[in-house]
């Protein structure tokens, strides 16, 4: 990498943190709070009368989970409304004058997203630590599953925040897409409880493999295999990574 | 090597507007110029060719020998922009801004906060600099597009509309910091709908209409086409009356009077045949901005040939406008 691109790199990766840090009060309190809400609920109150799943306690379920829910949806919205707003502020056209790649801007953005991702992570497990002792089966596995969920779907907030005419369109996806998807991905509960039918039909939802690819790297038993896990992470990784950078190049949504 | 050289450039744009047909230009190193014209007439959507902001449609567009798809980055790399409308981030910071905007040229962070504090206090914006730019007044949000654009140390500056709402005095200092840099190398380029404000920088002019260029010449070769000048004289009374046969004359009302004096005629004939008529002159002035009468008058001689050239009717209002150039 020659060292302009790695400055710009740099630059757009210090900027997008800046910029989450700055409103640290919608960016990192919210996800601190709605996590120690779901452990309070879920986990100490209604999680008591549930019993084990999986083999472990109720609330160490449900940790991973939940740790993987607040990275997706923060990566998520991170890029998504961070480049819908540089695109609405006209912004982005800062970047589109300089010799900056493709390639540079998007892993620029999506770099600050993951960044986001992992502070709250971080501030999640830290929360959830005063519920339950947190174990590690596989840290290599926590760690690959974290960044690689992270990268996907700061690629899906930057797609989403292209194509983002008005600030609706960048709420559209989350609450009906993300939202329903994370809930039905096995958070809260292990596939096993399903009927078949429904355990066949969740097999459909990329959701399933991460969640359950994260909790295997924390406890050791999963629903799915963790290599189908893996390779479905890699595969959505690129192809939203070739579609981000084919939109940008043609300049959809920023240049006329 | 030209600074600028744009051939054959057309934009259609997605609704169907054709912002530009087709528009050659050519711009020195070291030049100053203007691109002049009406609202709408195309001078944003060339700038943002140039710039790489809007996709052409067709031609091509070298910046100092680079051509500004082929060798984009070399091309980028030479441009500095100050855009008409604000697009910088509005919660940001000066210095985050003007520091950033270096950072996406490859300018490192130790020597990009150097060039910040050089620019932001040339440009009279120093104290401001942990404000955001949301709280800065419209004037100062202007210098910080021309700091930002400065930061990569750009051979070329392209500005469009930079002294758009900014007072009088604030106008003369950019003007003058505009002209220091210029002479100490860098090429300008500038649109403005004040004349004057052409008229008192730049070397060159290109004054473009509905997407075509109309003219492209010097500055002085322009002011000397600029022959008849209108004088308004505010008379004691019977301002319908005079009778002046050599020269154009127009009572505004009884006491105002304006008279179109060639060049080469001189006054005197005039104050003459007011002295003959016992008309006393109470006081004169220069009718408000002759450049500006020149350049409507530019522009609609460029659409009465356009239409001419297209077979159509020539407007009424144009033969008056031909009778008067
Ligand atoms: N993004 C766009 N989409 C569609 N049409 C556009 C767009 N931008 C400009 N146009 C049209 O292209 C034409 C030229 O516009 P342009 O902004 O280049 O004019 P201009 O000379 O800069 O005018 P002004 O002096 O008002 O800034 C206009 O008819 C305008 O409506
Ligand atoms: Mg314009």
């Amino acid at each position: 990498m020659s060292s302009r691109n790695f400055t710009a790199l740099k630059t757009i990766w210090i900027k997008e943190c800046t910029r989450f840090l700055r409103i640290w009060v919608q960016t990192l309190v919210p996800p601190a709070i709605t996590m120690s809400l779901y452990f309070v609920i879920f986990g100490s109150l209604i999680g008591e009368r549930i019993g084990q799943m999986g083999g472990f306690t109720y609330m160490e379920f449900i940790v991973p989970g939940l740790i993987m829910m607040s990275i997706i949806t923060n990566s998520y919205s991170n890029v998504s409304s961070s480049f819908f707003s540089a695109k609405f502020q006209r912004n982005v056209e800062e970047l589109l004058v300089a010799p900056v790649p493709t390639w540079v801007v998007i892993f620029g953005f999506v770099g600050g997203g993951v960044a986001r991702a992992m502070l709250i992570g971080i501030i999640v497990t830290c929360v959830s630590m005063f519920f339950v002792d947190v174990q590690i089966h596989n840290f290599i596995v926590i760690v690959v599953t974290l960044i690689l969920t992270s990268t996907l779907f700061a690629m899906a907030g930057l797609v989403n925040g292209i194509y983002a005419k008005t600030f609706d369109d960048i709420s559209v996806i989350p609450t009906f897409v993300l939202t329903p998807l994370t809930y039905l991905g096995g958070v809260f509960y292990s596939l096993t409880l399903l009927p078949d039918f429904w355990q066949m039909v969740s097999q459909i939802n990329p959701i399933v493999y991460m969640v359950n690819g994260f909790r295997y790297g924390f406890l050791g038993v999963s629903d799915i295999n963790y290599l189908v896990a893996l390779g479905l992470l890699v595969g959505f990784n690129l192809l939203l990574y070739i579609t981000a950078y084919r939109l940008l190049k043609k300049g959809v949504g920023i240049r006329s | 090597m030209k600074a600028l050289s744009i051939k054959g450039l057309e934009k259609t744009y997605a609704g169907g507007v054709r912002a530009l047909k087709g528009i050659d230009l050519e711009v020195e190193q070291g030049d100053f110029y203007a691109l002049l014209g009406p609202n709408g007439a195309g001078k944003s959507t060339t700038i943002g060719i140039i710039c790489s902001l809007v996709n052409k449609s067709a031609g091509a567009v070298s910046v100092f020998g680079f051509d500004s798809v082929q060798d984009e980055v070399e091309a980028k790399s030479c441009i500095g922009l100050v855009p008409q409308e604000f697009n910088f981030n509005q919660f940001e910071t000066l210095m985050q801004i003007v520091v950033n905007q270096a950072g996406y040229y490859g300018v490192p962070r130790a020597l990009a906060k150097e060039r910040a504090q050089k620019y932001l206090k040339q440009l009279d914006l120093w104290d401001k600099r942990n404000a955001r730019a949301r709280e800065l007044s419209g004037g100062m949000k202007r210098r910080l597009m021309i700091a930002r654009a400065l930061m990569h140390e750009p051979k070329m500056l392209i500005l469009d509309e930079p002294t758009a709402g900014v007072d009088i005095e604030v106008r003369r200092s950019m003007w003058s910091f505009l002209k220091e840099i210029n002479e100490q190398g860098i090429t300008i380029i500038l649109t403005t709908h004040y004349l004057e404000e052409a008229e008192m920088l730049c070397r060159n002019i290109g004054i473009i209409d509905k997407g075509e260029i109309v003219e492209n010449t010097s500055m002085k070769a322009l002011l000397a086409t600029l022959n008849i000048e209108t004088f308004v004289f505010d008379i004691e009374q019977g301002a319908n009356s005079v009778a002046i046969p050599e020269f154009e004359t127009r009572a505004l009302d009884d006491t105002t009077l304006e008279v179109d004096v060639p060049k080469e005629a001189g006054l005197n004939a005039v104050f003459e045949r007011f002295a003959n008529q016992n008309i006393k002159v109470m006081s004169m002035r220069n009718k408000a901005n002759r450049l500006e009468e020149l350049f409507v008058r530019l522009v609609e001689s460029g659409r009465a040939k356009a239409q001419t050239a297209n077979g159509s009717d020539v407007k009424p209002t144009q033969t008056g406008q031909e009778k008067r150039a």
